[in-house]
């Protein structure tokens, strides 16, 4: 789009407003504009965001990035791959790192997904 | 540390697996008015225990005022190994804040790289190479008495594994900021905030401080004080969403750089947007970074740009004050240059200690309050429109940032990205109602409930994390068996903890030098003329890095690099002695014993006299404190005077001052007062001494007088010489 300087025109409406006020008028767009991207991150997850969690529960960068591609494969991402552990450890009453070392078999991942969908439903 | 020794990198590289990081979060400075030698200052912070004062200091009891700023350095040669030894340079000098550029690419690394591969332009950020230089970082703070923040970015499609890792590492600060990602590296925007979200949850645990990406519009404009509106809205949409992602306002800091460079009268430009930026965001932290859009090859007339910049952060403010080094329009920075611009930071804040006490801006002056208000008039008015058309992600894709206008002005050459593309476009994944994450410092929602969790703290629920349990970090050394830093150490070894030495400007052993000559020719002819003198010399891969200039036929500046490709056995190179000195007390009492007259002037035709002073008043420390009986004759002194002189008052000593050195004035009037004496008959009974700043102490005796003195000399070195040497008592030691 091309345009000309029409601040005149288009900030008219703001002439009247003395230093506090515009200052408050700029954060209040602000907020305004910026409240749907934390709302919509809130309500969201990433293959980043789900590595970085397997990663602070004891995966190394390898390990997590295997566990995160396998998720999207089994189509669980949306629970959480740390939920996934955190599950898996519980029902089969072992420790967070041994699921993580078992988990990168995909034969063993894709067996405990089944039991992990089936508690989800 | 030893400070006479180098840093030992072996011992760095040692048991990394086991390094943890002494503490974290962000340090400030914290402002200490207080006396260094004579003088008090009101803007500074607390020296040092080991520096490297500015070079004039030694005028003034080799003080060293640090301001109360946070000063960054930006080390960014690729080798992590060599950029650790520049790290300890910049400490020395100033630097408390260690920016790590990271290597071109990482951006669009989907993932961690692990290792310690060599980067382009940058080092690829990974753990190991973290905690090298954090460990390093942790000996080179203790040296130098004061925390250092060690600092690299969260950005791009790995960012929260990034935010995680740096929680778990110890960086103390990292840019973040998802407009970043957008604008200028094409990774999705959706993607890109949703990360950010967790990213800054990450990094309000662990206190870093944050940088926004601001700045980089400014850099990537046509026209770059034409992107002031936008650049308001930028650093309110990161703020206020680092706000609500839990990092406090007093680490949220806004990059904000002076936009214009001279010839354009860019004080006058930038102050309204300077002032209109604290006025609205004054509860958040400055990062004042130095303009590089408009920098050319000249180190000259970047560095005066920079110091305008300063002069800008002084009337203003900044909480950190980032440094550009001056040769980033030629090269990688060098680690000379490093030392440059924090030293540029560092003259600018002490001469300019304490100056709003008397200089203030005129926040009356109507121009310039119209000029503010107008400034955020605009702004509101693009956030008016951003909502109007639909919110942010929207406003991107109509191309409404980085457009070549003056907002509302439209120039149609903005950035435009479509929603749904970019790199990582479409990998989203919407949370179900039971998911959940049991860490610490999760962005958003997450179902804690269903297992009966602490929401504050999901973490209970496995017993902790690695930001709790840093034994559960999993550590990879190498992956790479072929690059990595023990084979860069393997091929440098040479010059480690060895006799060997080659001169570097970034690598350890690279041999690079610069050399700076005036051709007396056009410019072409002289960029060849200047690469055949390089051929002569026997330089190898020689560039010119810089011409100027000086008048279309009469000449051309030209500065070159080239490297040099033998090298120097330090065991074979003859290093004259250090200049004796005997004690003020030991002189004191000898002197009473032999009482001795002294006669001394400026000669020639100069009016210098500051040096000479020194050497002999009391108040300076001068020889006169050691009871000698000075003649002080003046300035432009005759050479004849100053023999008759020490004739008449039955001296033992002639002390020259000779300043002026223009065709070697100063060593032919040494000549020429030793043939004087020697005329007169008189040669044996007086010692004769010359000094000034371009005195070299071997071309002096070579000229027939006894001594010379050069920069640096003080009245103790003088007394010494003088009661060692005097010809009518023999020293007895």
């Amino acid at each position: 789009m091309k345009r000309n300087d029409d601040i005149i025109t288009r900030g008219a409406h703001l002439q009247h407003l003395d230093d506090q006020q515009l200052n408050e008028r700029f954060w209040e767009l602000t907020k305004q504009l910026v409240d749907p991207l934390l709302k919509l991150a809130s309500t969201s997850t990433s293959p980043s965001i789900e590595r970085s969690v397997a990663m602070r529960m004891g995966a190394s960068s390898i390990e997590a990035t295997r566990l995160v591609f396998l998720a999207q494969q089994q189509m669980i991402l949306e629970y959480g791959i740390g939920h996934f552990l955190y599950f898996i450890a519980k029902a089969t009453k072992q420790s967070l790192r041994e699921v993580i070392v078992a988990a990168q078999d995909e034969l063993y991942f894709v067996e405990q997904c089944k039991r992990f969908k089936e508690a989800m439903q | 540390m030893n400070i006479h020794e180098k840093i030992d990198i072996e011992m760095i590289l040692e048991d990394l697996e086991h390094y943890r990081p002494k503490r974290k979060g962000w340090v400030w400075r914290t402002a200490l008015p207080q006396t260094l030698g004579p003088f008090k200052y009101k803007d500074t912070s607390a020296t040092l225990s080991n520096f490297q004062p500015l070079p004039a200091a030694h005028s003034f009891k080799n003080i060293d005022p640090q301001p109360k700023a946070v000063i960054t350095t930006e080390i960014a040669s690729g080798r992590f190994e060599d950029d650790i030894r520049r790290m300890r340079m910049a400490a020395w000098h100033g630097a408390d804040h260690m920016m790590v550029i990271r290597t071109a690419g990482q951006s669009h690394f989907d993932g961690l790289i692990e290792g310690t591969p060599q980067g382009v332009g940058g080092i690829p950020i990974t753990r190991k190479q973290l905690r090298a230089q954090r460990k390093a970082l942790d000996l080179i703070e203790e040296e130098v008495g004061r925390p250092i923040n060690y600092h690299s970015y969260v950005s791009g499609v790995a960012g929260p594994e990034i935010a995680a890792m740096f929680v778990e590492e110890g960086v103390n600060g990292a840019h973040q900021d998802p407009q970043y990602n957008v604008l200028y590296r094409n990774i999705n925007m959706v993607r890109s905030f949703v990360d950010a979200a967790s990213s800054k949850a990450m990094m309000a645990y662990g206190e870093l401080a944050q940088i926004d990406g601001a700045h980089n519009a400014n850099a990537t404009a046509v026209e770059a004080w034409k992107v002031t509106p936008e650049l308001l809205v930028q650093h309110a949409i990161n703020s206020y969403f680092s706000l609500q992602c839990g990092i406090k306002k007093e680490n949220i800091c806004l990059s904000s750089v002076p936009p214009t460079a001279p010839p354009a009268p860019c004080m006058r430009l930038d102050l309204p947007y300077a002032l209109a930026l604290r006025d609205l965001f004054k509860d958040y932290k400055i990062r004042a970074q130095m303009n590089t859009k408009y920098m050319e090859s000249s180190t000259r007339e970047a560095t005066v740009t920079h110091t305008l910049n300063l002069l800008l952060s002084v009337l203003t403010s900044a909480d950190i004050q980032s440094t550009i080094t001056p040769d980033e329009g030629r090269n990688v920075p060098w680690h000379i240059y490093n030392i440059e611009a924090v030293d540029t930071a560092k003259q600018v804040f002490s001469g300019l200690d304490g100056i709003k006490e008397y200089v203030q801006i005129n926040r009356n002056h109507p121009k310039l309050n119209e000029e503010i208000r107008e400034l955020k008039i605009r702004a509101i008015c693009m956030l008016e429109e951003m909502l109007e058309v639909g919110g942010y992600f929207e406003s991107v894709a109509q191309g409404f940032f980085v457009d070549s206008g003056f907002y509302p002005q439209r120039n149609g050459d903005g950035i435009a990205r479509p929603v749904d593309g970019g790199i990582a476009a479409n990998t989203i994944v919407s949370k179900n109602k039971r998911y959940f994450a049991p860490v610490e410092a999760v962005f958003g929602y997450n179902n804690v409930e269903q297992y009966n969790v602490s929401s504050s703290n999901p973490s209970t629920a496995i017993g902790g994390s690695t930001f709790t349990h840093p034994d559960w970090i999993q550590y990879i050394d190498e992956l790479d068996e072929s690059d990595n830093v023990y084979q860069r150490l393997n091929d440098t070894k040479p010059y480690r903890n060895t006799n060997t030495i080659r001169p570097e400007m970034e690598w350890l052993g690279d041999g690079v030098v610069l050399l700076t000559m005036m051709i007396p020719a056009k410019e072409d002819i002289a960029i060849a003329g200047a690469l055949s003198v390089a051929k002569h010399m026997n330089l190898q891969e020689a560039e010119v890095i810089s011409t100027e200039i000086m008048q279309l036929a009469e000449g051309t500046r030209v500065e070159l690099k080239g490297k040099i490709e033998f090298d120097i056995d330090m065991t074979t190179l003859k290093i004259p002695p250090k200049k004796e000195v005997l004690s003020d007390e030991f002189l004191k009492d000898y002197l009473a014993r032999y009482p001795m007259k002294i006669v001394a002037g400026t000669v020639g035709e100069d009016e210098h006299s500051v040096g000479l002073r020194e050497i002999i008043d009391i108040k300076h420390g001068g020889i006169e404190k050691y009871g000698i009986d000075c003649l002080y004759l003046g300035t432009s002194v005759p050479l004849e005077k100053c023999v008759d002189a020490a004739i008449e008052s039955d001296a033992q000593a002639i002390l020259i001052s000779t300043i002026i050195s223009h065709d070697d004035i100063h060593y032919k009037n040494m000549k020429k007062l030793h043939d004087i004496c020697v005329e007169k008959g008189v040669r044996d009974r007086f010692l004769l001494i010359a000094g000034g700043t371009q005195v070299s102490p071997e071309v002096a005796v070579v000229q027939g007088i006894d001594a010379g003195f050069g920069r640096k000399t003080k009245g103790n070195h003088v007394a010494t010489f003088l009661v060692k040497y005097r010809k009518d008592v023999p020293y007895e030691g």
